[in-house]
């Protein structure tokens, strides 16, 4: 009985302590001083403001279409690549993983500069577009390691039933190996998208002057103190996604049919 | 009955190094129940996915009612495959999974339906039209596979260890059904299995298989009776395989006992193997005996008792209502009809017994 | 005698498409932003500015100020390291045993945070730790002594245990998971108490998720320059602010590629220790 206590107590200190600092931005953004350091009454007022800010709606604009962008993209190439895994050789499967496992382990400063390198070799333009190439490149680990389990799961006799069955090539493969990918790759894509939006290290070293992210927007805001207006923000980013996150979680599954799961899928 | 539904000639596949199968050659007649039988690994299963298109030969050709069918992509293929874990489509209900061939082929609704009705019925399913797979028991899964292959009325199923995955009870009644289904549909089958005693008791034929070579082919009384070579006659059931020589016609010695036998043409003083089956050995009091030894291990297996007899050197099985307690001696004697003779194996390959089931 | 029976004859893997083709773009891409990047700042840390080989750049985290820094990073990255490992360790106990599921417990410790952004979620932990914040007030309120710890080594650590605790936990919770609970019952059945249980079974079974946790921690607390920056005022410099003034500010991405090669060191370790842990090639913690 203690013990069940106990047990919950703990669940309960780290979930206060990882979501205190959420908690306290959200306050702050009803924070009617403009330091956070103390407390000017309860307002509306910077959420008002907030879209009337345009430096802000660009970052958000920049933010959430590289994210979409970089996602998509990873989802693709992550996801064409991986199906072939099956088919591949025992050393080929090892150099696959080592190549995914590198932006993984890898340190993001590292990462980010040595993209920085690159670009800065190519002599290439840094913006928008230098951002875009190297979140695909972060993403797509994340996206080949969530539709990798499913790939491995599949049942090679169902694709084969299928052409058994009369189905063509392209049929087999879309009717019946493809929804049983699903799951994982929207899991991918979602988590691909996540990252790519709250990335700040990568983004640092590859983004041009006057093209910024909200991670960017924030960090040159952090020794003048960051705008009220990006509390607001936050909030509203956040707690869209906890609606969204709640529905989706009680939307009661059609049979078994697993719907979007926003999770990395791991055996 | 005389019509050769599939043809397979001079058939070879080689995978890396490893020859699968070697200038095999069979052919399967209309409605016939032909099982495929052999060990694992003994090119029984990929003889089974060239017949179903999804492996090519590296040699060899593929008749299909006449028709070479070696290059046809499955898809196009006169013939269904019940395969091993059943490979039902997870994300589709029970009724999407059975219409699957039927909607590709762009039948109407009404035709798909009364299909899938028919079917379920079938396969003793009714009303299980809207469950997913995942919800079914594996005699249930086994089933609706079977289901769904037969809704594209082929003129042949292939089915590849279809109840390897079920307990015995259940395999024993699925044995029953498959029986039923095969003449309630008058299609063929071509069935896979490495158990013997399925394939004794479902088949019209019985292919015996060993590393990539037709050990023998023939219906099951003769496969059990009248074995061609050790590997089928030691894999087929129990028996007493053991060295010997063809003294004359209708009389060979086995470890030095002279045995009256029924076979002929073998030579005079000709290496032969001889088997005989354990419930065939009679033991009696020694001295009425051919050979006389010693009961060394003893067990009850319901029906009858099994005993290991030694004598001159070779451990006999017998199976016996009588029991004889460890220690015994006894005499043993054949009836000369239970004696078969074979030839020593042409090959050493033939010989290989190692048998992993 | 039985030369073919034994090679066990596998039918080949169902390839959909063609292979070569479908790996292509992955391949492209990994070569062309992954492994060429990585190869540039081993030429640029070991060349000078007239492209002359050079190990200067390398040998230059001996001097005072750099080795200062890497060895402030390495001890501040080890007690996070440590930290987080005590605290996720029964966390990911207790929710292996609970048999949550592991999808809700990743949105609401991975995923669901990520979506307030990193810095500000970090940043906030000034407001909570302020002489007069919440913190203070709370322990004032239980008549505890204040936490003074702004701008110091022990509010980096907070950022990074705060971090990089989910990345603990992960795969910690998978392999507790994996534990066959009859593996456990047969340790109590045989006479082993609780404790013992813990250390001569569960524990070792673990170690794979111990291990990628370690390393899923260590490297980015080892390299971080936001945490730094953010906690710990502008007085302490870790390796990664070092690295990163380097490119942003002094951009002598020379002497910043030199020190990023000093901490591919670190890296490249760790990456062996995942790849001797994780033998399935399942990938790591993630």
């Amino acid at each position: 009985m203690i013990k069940k206590y106990a047990q919950k107590i703990y669940i309960a200190l780290i979930i206060i302590f990882m979501y205190a600092p959420i908690v306290t931005l959200i306050v702050l953004s009803f924070n009617a001083s403009r330091t956070r350091a103390k407390w000017g009454g309860f307002t509306l007022k910077w959420y008002g403001e907030l879209f009337s800010n345009a430096d802000i709606m660009q970052a958000l604009y920049n933010t959430l279409l590289i994210a979409l962008l970089s996602a998509v993209a990873a989802t693709l190439i992550g996801t064409v690549a991986t199906l072939s895994f099956n088919s591949m050789k025992r050393q080929s499967r090892a150099i696959f993983m080592s190549i995914t496992n590198i932006p993984m382990l890898n340190a993001e400063i590292v990462t980010g500069i040595s993209l920085m390198l690159l670009f800065l070799t190519l002599r290439a333009k840094f913006g928008f577009g230098t951002i875009l190439l190297s979140h695909i490149t972060f993403n797509i680990p994340y996206v080949i390691l969530s539709v990798m389990p499913r790939v491995k799961q599949l049942n090679p006799s169902v694709y084969e039933a299928a052409l058994d069955l009369g189905a063509s090539k392209s049929q087999a493969f879309f009717k019946v190996v493809f929804p049983d990918l699903l799951p994982g790759i929207l899991s991918g894509f979602l988590m691909a998208f996540t990252m790519s939006l709250d990335d700040f290290v990568i983004t640092h070293f590859t983004k041009g002057p006057g093209v910024d992210t909200l991670s960017t927007k924030i960090y040159t805001e952090v020794k003048k103190g960051i705008k009220p207006e990006m509390y607001a923000l936050s909030t509203l980013i956040f707690i869209s996604v906890l609606v969204l996150l709640i529905l989706v979680n009680h939307t009661p599954k059609s049979k078994n049919k697993a719907g979007a799961t926003l999770s990395i899928e791991r055996n | 009955m005389s019509t050769r539904l599939i043809d397979l000639q001079h058939i070879t596949k080689i995978y890396d190094d490893n020859t699968v199968l070697d200038d095999m050659n069979l052919y399967i007649r209309e409605n016939e129940f032909l099982t495929l039988l052999g060990p694992s690994g003994c090119g029984k299963t990929t003889t089974l996915r060239i017949i179903g298109g999804f492996e090519k030969p590296d040699q060899g050709i593929v008749y299909f009612n006449g028709q070479d069918i070696t290059n046809l992509p499955p898809n196009k293929r006169q013939l269904n495959t019940v395969f091993q874990k059943y490979a039902l489509f997870p994300h589709m209900t029970i009724a999407e999974n059975i219409a699957f061939g039927l909607k590709i082929k762009g039948k109407t609704k009404s035709y798909i339906n009364d299909k899938i009705k028919y079917a379920l019925k079938l396969v003793n399913l009714d009303g299980f039209e809207n469950r997913m797979p995942d919800s079914l028991s594996g005699g249930q899964q086994q089933r609706i596979a079977i289901a769904r292959a037969i809704v594209n009325e082929p003129k042949l199923l292939l089915l590849d260890e279809p109840l390897g995955a079920l307990d015995l009870k259940l395999r024993q009644d699925m044995q029953y059904e498959l029986i039923r289904l095969k003449n309630e549909l008058g299609i063929t089958f071509i069935y896979v299995t490495h158990d013997q005693e399925e394939a004794l008791t479902m088949s019209d034929t019985i292919v015996v298989m060993n590393q990539g070579y037709i050990q023998q082919i023939g219906t099951p009384e003769k496969i059990y009776n009248e074995p061609e070579n050790a590997f089928v006659a030691d894999f087929i059931g129990d028996s007493n395989i053991i060295a010997s020589t063809m003294i004359r016609d209708e009389l060979v010695e086995i470890l030095g006992a002279k045995f009256a036998c029924v076979d002929k043409g073998f030579g005079q003083n000709k290496p032969v193997d001889v088997v005989i089956r354990p419930e065939d050995v009679d033991l009696v009091k020694p001295e009425e005996g051919t050979l006389e030894g010693v009961v060394t291990h003893l067990i009850f297996k319901g029906v009858h008792y099994e005993m290991e007899v030694t004598a001159n050197g070779f451990e006999w099985l017998v199976h016996s209502t009588d029991m004889f307690p460890v220690g015994t001696r006894v005499g043993i004697r054949v009836d000369p009809f239970d004696i078969q003779i074979m030839n020593k194996p042409a090959s050493e390959d033939e010989e290989a017994v190692a048998i992993d089931e | 005698m039985s030369k073919a029976v034994s090679k066990k004859t596998e039918p080949p893997k169902t390839a959909y498409f063609n292979e070569k083709l479908m790996t292509a773009p992955y391949l492209f891409w990994s070569i062309a932003f992954i492994i060429i990047p990585l190869c540039m700042i081993f030429y640029y840390g070991l060349t000078d500015r007239t492209g002359a080989f050079t190990l200067e750049n390398v040998t230059a985290i001996a001097t005072a100020e750099h080795a200062k820094a890497l060895w402030l990073s390495i001890g501040l990255s080890i007690v996070s390291t440590v930290i987080c490992l005590l605290l996720a360790y029964p966390l990911a106990m207790i929710l292996a045993q609970k048999n949550v599921s592991q999808q809700s417990f990743i949105v609401l410790i991975f995923i669901l945070p990520m979506w307030m952004n990193f810095l500000l979620r970090t940043l906030a932990w000034q407001t909570l730790l302020e002489k007069t914040g919440v913190i203070n007030s709370i322990l004032n309120f239980l008549h505890l002594p204040a936490l003074n710890i702004i701008n110091t080594p022990g509010a980096i650590i907070l950022g990074m245990v705060y971090n990089f605790l989910p990345f603990m936990i992960l795969p910690l919770y998978n392999s507790l998971t994996k534990i066959d609970p009859n593996v456990v019952n047969a340790a109590y059945d045989l006479g082993a108490n609780a404790v013992q249980t813990f250390l001569r079974v569960i524990f070792p079974l673990s170690i794979p998720g111990v291990i990628s946790g370690i390393t899923m921690v260590f490297v980015p607390a080892l390299t971080t320059f936001v945490i730094s920056n953010l906690l710990g005022g502008s007085k302490i410099l870790l390796i990664g602010n070092v690295i990163e003034q380097e490119f942003t500010q002094a951009s002598n991405w020379h002497l910043g590629s030199g020190l990023s090669i000093v901490l591919m060191i670190f890296i490249i370790i760790n990456m062996v220790l995942t790849a001797i842990f994780d033998k399935n090639g399942e990938g790591t913690a993630l």
